[in-house]
């Protein structure tokens, strides 16, 4: 077997955070980032802004993906966005993904969001948005 | 602090810069190096050998087990365990990488939550990325850096094994193999492999019915050891937890420790320690070696294969032809 001895396979944590128990949908997301050859973590349900930035960090991820379909996303993104920057991670590119208003989505892209994939997003559009964000970021 | 951390958001640091970061066990210059000792770089090198110099403090553990036996959960709890020791704990769990897409899906820290905010607890996830022991080829400079960062326990969660992937053997001072109910009959037990390394046996999920007869199967494995030349100075233990009950984890923490204990006063652990030396430089060797024929034989595989077709020349014949030539100095 030919070993993929891969330099910088894109590293993506997968997160739920909240009061939110749907997560169809963000393991259908990790499964076609896993297709696209990128390395994903997923953490689970239920995590708090606290965990998923600190987990973040330690898995050193080029994207945090984060999952919310409870309607909490004007609350928890800019916790998240916040504590990027209280731990000087914020280079980390924040993707969001859910049912989520148009105009939510315009004011979380001005908040820092880099990209918002709704819920009639194809997976290989989600695959493709993921590994042009990370090419257009300065290497690191 | 006494150093400057330059911002790692903005510029792309040299990796001997993140070398006294690390040492301060800043979490950001850990998990980038450990990123980039993942991506075979060689810029990267002098630096892990800088740290190299500072390891050989932590106890290293190794937790295997097949798939579903509950390895993420019970190393979950020992965390917890040894942090009321006041211990400071690093975690490096592997889980497999596709074959086909070369991607994967790290699913540890699911069962790994109940740290997750503690400054003194690191979990990194890693993927095989096509090595086949068990563990990545990152694993060990994943767990030096640990080390020399300065974490009291180093634990190793291998991927969920068959029999055969038992390379941790050779990553770790204790080896723990974890064992889940209703698996096999006791001729399973005594086959090679899988159990025969373990310094430590756990039955998981012991609140189930049928966990009885796995410990009772695998405590008698033990006694058919007879070689009467290996005189045991640790008996090998076989435990029971339970994740529902919150049993049997305080236990195995003792034990993991008095093993260790062991390993000091028989003097074993300097052989151990050989034995994870010796693996280090033959596999870091066979990597270079396999990296050297990757380029060598470019482009000269096809023709030789049709040649194999067309019966002009035996398999065997071929491979020699292939290797003929090949530079090993530099």
């Amino acid at each position: 077997m030919e070993t993929t001895e891969a330099k910088n396979i894109i590293r993506v944590l997968i997160a739920k955070v909240g009061l939110d128990g749907h997560d169809r949908g963000v393991k259908i997301v990790a499964r076609c980032l896993r297709d696209a050859g990128m390395d994903v973590i997923y953490t689970g349900l239920h995590r708090t802004p606290e965990e998923v930035v600190h987990a973040a960090v330690q898995e050193d991820v080029d994207v945090l993906g984060v999952s919310i379909l409870s309607g909490a996303h004007m609350t928890i993104f800019p916790k998240i966005i916040e504590l990027l920057r209280q731990n000087q991670a914020d280079d980390i590119i924040l993707v969001g993904g859910g049912v989520i208003p148009d105009d939510d989505v315009a004011e979380l892209r001005k908040l820092g969001v880099a990209e918002i994939l709704l819920q009639d997003t194809p997976p290989q559009t989600v695959a493709d948005t993921i590994r042009d964000l990370v090419t257009q970021r300065a290497p690191r | 602090m006494l150093f400057v951390i330059k911002d790692i958001r903005t510029i792309v640091i040299p990796s001997t810069e993140l070398v006294e970061p690390v040492l301060a066990r800043n979490p950001r210059a850990i998990a980038r190096l450990i990123t980039r000792a993942e991506s075979g770089d060689a810029e990267c090198r002098p630096a892990l050998e800088a740290l190299y110099a500072h390891t050989g403090r932590a106890q290293v553990v190794g937790m295997t087990g097949v798939a579903g036996s509950g390895k993420s959960t019970l190393l979950d709890m020992l965390t917890v365990a040894a942090r009321k020791t006041g211990r400071t704990v690093a975690v490096v769990a592997v889980d497999p990488s596709s074959p086909y897409s070369g991607g994967s899906i790290l699913g540890d820290r699911i069962r790994m939550n109940q740290l997750s905010g503690d400054p003194d607890v690191f979990i990194r996830s890693m993927a095989t990325r096509g090595a086949l022991g068990g563990l990545a080829r990152a694993t060990h400079d994943a767990v030096d850096l640990l080390d020399a960062a300065g974490f009291d326990m180093v634990f190793i969660e291998t991927v969920g094994v068959g029999q055969d992937e038992v390379d941790v053997v050779r990553a770790a001072h204790t080896i723990i193999v974890v064992s889940a109910p209703g698996l096999g009959d006791d001729i399973q037990a005594i086959k090679a492999g899988l159990l025969e390394i373990a310094d430590v046996h756990v039955v998981s999920k012991c609140d189930r019915s049928d966990a009885a007869k796995t410990i009772k199967e695998l405590r008698s494995m033990l006694t058919l050891d007879v070689d009467l030349n290996r005189k045991r100075a640790w008996p090998i233990p076989v435990l029971a937890t339970s994740s529902e009950e919150a049993q049997g984890v305080q236990e195995l923490l003792e034990t993991i420790d008095r093993h260790r204990e062991s390993l000091e006063t028989t003097g074993e652990i300097v052989q151990r320690r050989r034995s994870i030396a010796e693996t280090r430089v033959l596999q870091t060797a066979e990597a270079f070696l396999r990296g050297e024929f990757a380029k060598h034989r470019d482009g000269r595989v096809s023709a030789l294969v049709e040649r194999v077709m067309a019966r002009e020349i035996d398999p065997h014949g071929a491979a020699q032809e292939l290797i003929a030539g090949l530079q090993t100095e530099n």
